[in-house]
């Protein structure tokens, strides 16, 4: 085990009550992420919707940049930061309002996970099909 | 005046600041906007790219149709704000834990209050002064009910 300068043992992994590491610090991590990411796209997402103040050509042209497939895929990981930080939040809810929720907040966030996972196989699908399958020349 | 001897480790008590505990209000306002915006943006997500041909019929007529319904305004400006103000203090607190220096600090929570309240202003008055039915505009563009299109 290292040695610190005040010349105290200090173990080399956190003890098994400490908040780091697994579960619970990447969970802050991913929330702290997608937050970020979101938070960036609320920005740019009130311009672009700003533009039907100003013409029905103009909130068009910038619409349909969101309506090319590589954005499609952009949105996919929108929609994915969306639903990890909402359901993340309600498990940050629950552990800090239910008497039990720091005991199961490990339980929690796997259950976070599926729910996420759940939620993307239903969005992920149609929202590619809609994206993809109304290309020109994609046979409508 | 009779002096009080206080029992032996009796708990200090901190007399707290008078005034409006703000951190507290934050902590509270995260949790209960959190909650609300969950069921505005999923059903935003839901009816705007979900429904119908999804993301590919949203175009002018789209949000004119959808901003013609009172019950649409106001669902969208109770987003607009609840999400703004949400992110902008989710961004404050990143903001005070990774910033060392103080006037970088200042600068950028400056940068994000100015951007929370021009962004709230401009979308509120973009959804409560909004034409669908713009004079002079090609009547294709435009939604079904607008004057030049009956």
């Amino acid at each position: 085990m290292p040695e610190n300068s005040a010349g105290t043992m200090t173990p080399r992994r956190p003890a098994g009550t400490l908040y780091r590491g697994r579960e619970g610090m990447w969970s802050w991590v991913l929330h702290r992420i997608t937050g970020v990411a979101i938070f960036f796209f609320l920005l740019v997402h009130i311009l672009d919707t700003a533009m039907v103040r100003v013409a029905p050509e103009a909130y068009n042209a910038v619409i349909s940049t969101y309506q090319n497939p590589i954005m499609g895929l952009g949105e996919v990981a929108l929609v994915g930061a969306i639903a990890f930080h909402a359901f993340n939040g309600i498990r940050i809810i629950l552990i800090d309002l239910w008497s039990k929720g720091a005991k199961y907040q490990r339980q929690m966030f796997w259950i976070v996970i599926g729910v996420w996972v759940v939620t993307m196989l239903a969005f992920t699908p149609r929202h590619l099909i809609n994206v993809f399958s109304h290309l020109p020349g994609a046979g409508q | 005046m009779a002096t009080t001897i206080e029992t032996p480790r009796a708990p200090h008590s901190v007399r707290r600041n008078r005034g409006v505990n703000w951190e507290k209000w934050g902590w509270i306002y995260m949790r209960a906007s959190g909650v609300v915006l969950l069921i505005l943006i999923f059903g935003h997500l839901f009816v705007n790219l979900m429904v119908g041909d999804g993301i590919k019929a949203i175009d002018f007529a789209f949000v004119g149709g959808k901003w013609s319904d009172p019950f649409w305004q106001v669902w969208d400006t109770l987003m607009l704000w609840l999400a703004l103000i949400h992110g902008s203090n989710g961004m404050r607190t990143i903001v005070n834990d990774y910033s060392t220096r103080p006037l970088v600090r200042k600068i950028l929570l400056g940068a994000i209050a100015v951007s929370a309240v021009t962004l709230i202003t401009l979308g509120t008055l973009v959804v409560f002064t909004f034409d669908p039915c713009p004079a002079g505009s090609p009547a294709d563009l435009l939604p079904s009910f607008c004057p030049v299109n009956q």
